[in-house]
């Protein structure tokens, strides 16, 4: 069994008062295995982008534990402890027009990392740093002076990935990277994203609600409906034999390239039942999770064929 | 066979800007007839959505101008019309339906006013009428509690129900044809879905044509049935939803379909893509626009522009590939093994 490499126990993260909070996040746990990549998918406002952010500390939780190999990321710590983890995970945005900033070139945005932690002071080491990360998001090195809005989407999209990696990190949280982009250029950047993954051994949360490209992106996937992770197993496994009434909805809701089967595709609408505090995670077999109380759980595995 | 509404003839429209013309729209062809849904798939800047607005006349001239060609809606060349005259076509015989529903509802006004408001200007009737008429609207298209939503604010609704809003209101004056400009685009797949069942029942019972604008391939295949793939400012492919999908003809439909990942994809296999990105449209290359990306590009691509081939009463593309002189190019496997996949999954299911 891999190693975990990011363990997630019990995560909380509200908004708004106290005392009438909105739980965007409410209580979920799963672990991230070392090169891996695990896909978070749910309809927008599922809580899916505030998970991602929260692991990263952009937000201060509010209870639970984030664990990044064994150490707990959001612990107070000094200075040079949060530098050492904030170069070991990194975050690529989903809007690459509001993501870079249009004020530095490309290669500044890269640089910013190395300035902070104080890498490669020598200029030249820098500027052969800038190029090789360039070059490793098919990019080269002329674009290292141009500024944000001289590039396509696309490109911009190849700069933010660029900077991700420019602290050679070992775990990078995707937050919608591709939504914004156009379909051929969509599949540009996946197999970007794959292939960066498979040169540097990267470990990936692939946030998104694009299911067709989660479905292939990932080895794993999570599915989360307000504030929960409702199932969680191989990706195989989840597109091929869900059981939560919320997975089949979603499935069932992607239309695909194929118009005879989209005529006589249907629907399957989605009432949440409420859980009651005795809901836990039920196993369908030794990867495969879902989320209910026994008796739902009963219920829903009597209405799945496997 | 149906009568046609709508016919576009030879469509080219620019755009003035400093760094010179950008001819963003270059001679498209289409026909729709009635109660038919033609789906406009491309990228972003292949002009799919200045064509949609240029139906309208909703093109700011300047700096839009309209180069040449016809646009003739029942027979009635709609580009020579002033504002006014347009003014009584938009909504009453064209309405649209815009991407970003966050943003095309008037946030100060209560949204029952903001579909009055259209069946006040285009129909002779009393407030109260429009009222009604305003909440039955709001009923069709499935927004529960509709006396109550009615003097409610867009802010109060969620995305999905602010898109049902903006349908309301293109139906307010029952609009022969609806252009809808990537409607769900901004949705979550299972709102999508239903959006889409809607635009298919209104359709059904009011026998409306849609023009659909999108690059979701899953979309289109649910709703059209006539499809048009835009490049560059031009149509490279055109026929029905089936031709278009199990029998694409165009390189560049070819690139569309197989950069989309299905659920049956090997995820260890990488998806084809279409390398570079699309061409500068205030200099268009000489000969095919998409030649540069085209791996199957032969010489006369780069010299000169490839005519439209027929290859069904129906079918239309736009590639040298189809000039008898060409040398047979098979589908990418990639993109064959996938149609096959589906055929053979419709032939088990037919038994």
């Amino acid at each position: 069994m891999a190693k975990k490499l990011v363990e997630i126990k019990n995560l909380k993260q509200y908004f708004g008062s106290p005392s009438n909070p909105i739980k965007a996040v409410d209580g979920i746990s799963f672990d991230i295995y070392e090169g891996e990549t695990l896909g978070l998918v749910g309809e927008s406002g599922c809580g899916k982008s505030t998970t991602g952010r929260s692991i990263i500390r952009l937000y201060d939780i509010t209870g639970g534990e984030v664990l990044f190999n064994g150490e707990n990321v959001h612990d107070k710590k000094s200075g040079k402890d949060l530098k050492k983890f904030n170069r070991e995970m990194q975050m690529i945005f989903q809007d690459p027009y509001a993501s870079l900033n249009p004020r530095m070139t490309a290669g500044e945005i890269i640089a910013e990392g190395f300035i902070i932690h104080g890498l490669y002071k020598n200029k030249k080491e820098r500027q052969e740093k800038i190029t090789s990360l360039l070059e490793a998001v098919g990019l080269n090195k002329e674009h290292a002076n141009r500024y944000a809005h001289e590039f396509s989407g696309g490109q911009r999209q190849r700069i933010g990935i660029a900077r991700a990696l420019s602290l050679d990190p070992s775990f990078i949280i995707a937050d919608e990277p591709i939504s914004a982009l156009d379909v051929s250029i969509q599949a540009q950047v996946v197999n970007l994203l794959k292939q960066i993954q498979k040169d540097r051994g990267l470990t990936y949360l692939f946030i998104a609600h694009d299911l067709s490209m989660v479905k292939y992106i990932s080895d794993r996937i999570a599915v989360m409906y307000s504030g929960k992770i409702v199932e969680v197993g191989p990706a195989d496994d989840i597109y091929n034999s869900p059981v939560h009434p919320y997975t089949k909805s979603l499935l069932s809701a992607i239309p695909l390239p194929d118009p005879i089967s989209e005529t006589k595709r249907t629907r399957i609408p989605y009432t949440h039942e409420e859980q009651d505090e005795t809901a836990s995670f039920h196993p369908v077999n030794d990867k495969h999770f879902v989320y209910g109380t026994e008796k739902s759980f009963q219920k829903w595995m009597n209405n799945t064929s496997i | 066979m149906s009568e046609t509404i709508l016919k576009v003839k030879d469509l080219k429209i620019n755009f003035k800007t400093y760094a010179g013309i950008v001819q963003a729209v270059r001679g498209v062809n289409f026909e729709l007839n009635v109660g038919e849904t033609l789906a406009i798939v491309g990228e972003s800047g292949s002009g799919k959505s200045v064509t949609s607005n240029a139906l309208m006349k909703l093109i700011p001239q300047p700096p839009g101008i309209y180069e040449s060609g016809e646009i003739l809606f029942n027979g009635r060349d709609l580009i020579p019309l002033s504002d006014k005259e347009m003014t009584k076509v938009r909504g009453n015989d064209i309405a649209m339906i815009f991407q970003d529903p966050m943003t095309s509802l008037n946030p100060t006004m209560k949204i029952g006013r903001q579909i009055t408001e259209v069946i006040l200007k285009h129909k002779k009737v009393t407030r109260s009428d429009a009222k009604n008429r305003a909440i039955e609207l709001l009923t069709q298209v499935g927004i529960p509690m509709p006396e109550k939503r009615y003097n409610q604010y867009p802010h109060e609704f969620s995305g999905g129900m602010r898109q049902r809003v903006v349908i309301a209101i293109a139906l307010a004056a029952d609009p022969k044809l609806l252009i809808a400009d990537e409607p769900t685009t901004a949705l979550d797949v299972t709102i999508q879905a239903q959006i889409l069942e809607l635009m298919k029942e209104i359709q059904k019972k009011s026998n409306t044509s849609i023009i659909f604008i999108t690059h979701d391939l899953g979309v289109v295949a649910n709703i059209a049935d006539r499809v048009a793939v835009m490049y560059a400012g031009q149509i490279v492919e055109y026929g029905t939803v089936n031709e278009i999908f199990y029998n694409p003809k165009h390189p560049y439909t070819w690139g569309l379909l197989g950069s989309m990942p299905d659920l049956d994809n090997k995820s260890d296999e990488l998806l084809r893509t279409i390398p570079g990105s699309p061409p500068d449209l205030i200099h268009p290359p000489k000969g095919d626009a998409f030649a540069p990306r085209n791996e199957f590009a032969m010489a006369i691509d780069y010299e000169k522009e490839p005519p439209m081939f027929q290859v069904s009463e129906t079918h239309f593309a736009k590639t040298w590939l189809l000039h008898p002189d060409a040398p047979e190019i098979p589908i990418p496997d990639a993109v064959a093994r996938r149609i096959e996949g589906f055929l053979a999954k419709e032939d088990q299911v037919n038994g």
